[in-house]
């Protein structure tokens, strides 16, 4: 079974990415549980993404696609990346979702492939 | 403070301290826990209401029973021409020889011990034992204990009304097994009792006073089990357990709240009383003769505790303790505590051996594993396979002290 592992990030953990003295921290974090994530086998796919300032949204507005700079949708935690693995059951999942160095992070199960 | 604020308060705090106990109480009077929650939660309601007008009441757990008592008895005339009435009508007969206002602690306290029972019954699935122990024992909400077992909230709350209305639907008998049934019984009862205590544990930092409660419940059961189980070696085993773990809470973080590992811990901060109280319960655990699992990791505790007196650790003693605990419980965790103790006594080529030995598909995403693999690895100087091993037990920590911890013993190497 399929979930995907969603990060959400505040802006002041988007800026560790850049700020020199808390880089190496943040990234370490991030390194260990990604090692951990793939050595025990159930990543199937995974991205870490640039900060929402990177994002172009578009909106269909009166039929019209109307493209504008930003994420869809404004909130205090912004995606920050995402796995999707395979394990068991939603239990399993969780408790690799537990195991992120951020603080915030939401599970959902894949729907099962289009035919 | 006002009249209102305090008579709130009382409520709050009435919440806090007895509710586990009144649902206990209540439910094994009345033969079903949802019914009993319910009417509790009326209670508290009423209470919410009632109090802030006329007073606190001088005895308010046992006005709470009545309040409940009188939901329930409604209730059950209500639904008095539903062939259910019936258990219930019989049940408020027995109610009836002993009043809400006669109520003792003594008498709850005995209540909570059969609630326990009934919750270790055969026919529950195992793993919903703990969590029915944490909510209807010790009143913690499904919410909570969707947390401390990573579990979706709903369905933790779907589980634990399915286990409910099993108790209620099956003919289970809401009395105290008999003797002859007591040990298999016992052990669900003490692995839940410490399960309880263990989700009470893992919060150490202090960051949530209310988790830290939680390990004294839990404690406090155990001390209930003591008591009404004397001369039980596997229930003073245990309390032993709790009370030698509970001793080092202190010296498990430092003043920034980060991780100490016991091997590091400034033993001046260690519990001498409960510590204390632990020897004395193992004591009188080994006068039975019966050896089992809890009283095996008591003693390796208490090994551990020693080093607050003499300066150091029996590591002989640790490693031949857990010989005896992986022949009764083989565990993963009992397992790698073998191999760390083996490790110190006879170095450290000795421990990597055993966890050599141990399946790697179990240990792939096992934690303490892969952080006594990088210990070791670092002593015999494969630098290369610590790194590795420590950078995936960060990674599969989820106490960021501990993550922290393992990063800088990495860098450190």
């Amino acid at each position: 079974m399929h979930y995907t592992v969603l990060f959400y990030e505040s802006q002041e953990e988007f800026a560790q990415r850049q700020d020199p003295e808390k880089k190496e921290e943040y990234l370490a974090g991030w390194t260990h549980y990604v090692k951990a994530l793939r050595e025990s086998g159930v990543v199937v796919s995974s991205s870490g993404l640039y900060p929402p300032e990177a994002a172009t949204s578009l909106r269909r507005r009166d039929g019209k696609m109307v493209v504008q700079d930003g994420p869809i949708t404004e909130t205090k935690e912004q995606l920050g990346g995402f796995f999707v693995i395979d394990v068991p059951d939603m239990e399993a999942a969780l408790e690799w979702a537990a195991r992120c160095p951020n603080n915030a992070v939401e599970v959902r199960p894949n729907l099962p492939p289009v035919r | 403070m006002t009249g209102t604020a305090k008579a709130y308060a009382t409520v709050e705090q009435a919440v806090r301290d007895c509710y586990g106990r009144l649902v206990a109480y209540l439910a094994v009077h009345w033969r079903d826990v949802a019914a009993a929650e319910d009417a509790l939660a009326d209670a508290f309601l009423a209470a919410c209401e009632t109090w802030p007008r006329q007073g606190v009441p001088d005895k308010p757990e046992a006005w709470l029973l009545t309040a409940a008592r009188r939901r329930l008895v409604d209730g059950a005339r209500r639904a008095r021409v539903q062939a259910k009435a019936v258990p219930e009508l019989l049940a408020l007969a027995e109610e009836g020889a002993s009043p809400g206002a006669e109520w003792e602690e003594a008498e709850i306290g005995d209540e909570r011990l059969r609630m326990l029972f009934l919750c270790a019954h055969p026919e529950l699935d195992p793993g919903i034992r703990t969590p029915l122990v944490l909510q209807t024992v010790l009143g913690v909400d499904a919410t909570r204990i969707a947390t401390a077992f990573v579990v979706k909230p709903a369905t933790m709350g779907q589980r634990l009304s399915r286990a409910k209305a099993k108790l209620r639907a099956a003919p289970l008998r809401f009395e105290m097994p008999e003797k002859a049934e007591w040990p298999g019984r016992l052990e669900a009862v003490l692995e839940a009792v410490y399960a309880a205590y263990g989700s009470g544990w893992e919060e150490a930092a202090g960051a949530e006073p209310r988790r830290r409660d939680l390990a004294a419940e839990a404690i406090h059961l155990g001390r209930l089990l003591v008591r009404f189980l004397p001369g039980e070696p596997e229930a003073q085993g245990l309390l032993a357990l709790m009370l030698h773990l509970e001793a080092r809470r202190a010296a498990r973080r430092d003043a920034k709240g980060r991780y100490i590992p016991l091997s590091e811990q400034d033993v001046t901060l260690w519990s001498a009383d409960e510590i204390g109280e632990a020897e004395h319960h193992l004591s009188l655990a080994a006068r039975a003769g019966r050896m089992g699992r809890f009283q095996l990791e008591a003693a390796i505790q208490s090994v551990h505790a020693h080093r607050s007196m003499t300066g150091e650790t029996a590591w002989e003693d640790i490693a031949l303790l857990y010989e005896g605990l992986v022949r009764l419980a083989p565990t993963l965790g009992a397992q790698v505590g073998r191999a760390a103790a083996l490790a110190e006594a006879q170095g450290a080529q000795a421990g990597l051996s055993l966890l050599g030995e141990l399946p790697q598909e179990a240990v792939r995403s096992y934690q303490p594993f892969w952080a006594l693999a990088a210990h070791l690895y670092g002593r015999v100087g494969r630098l290369e396979e610590a790194r590795e091993a420590y950078s995936r037990a960060a990674g599969l920590s989820t106490d960021p002290s501990v993550r922290r911890f393992l990063q800088e013993r990495m860098n450190g190497l």
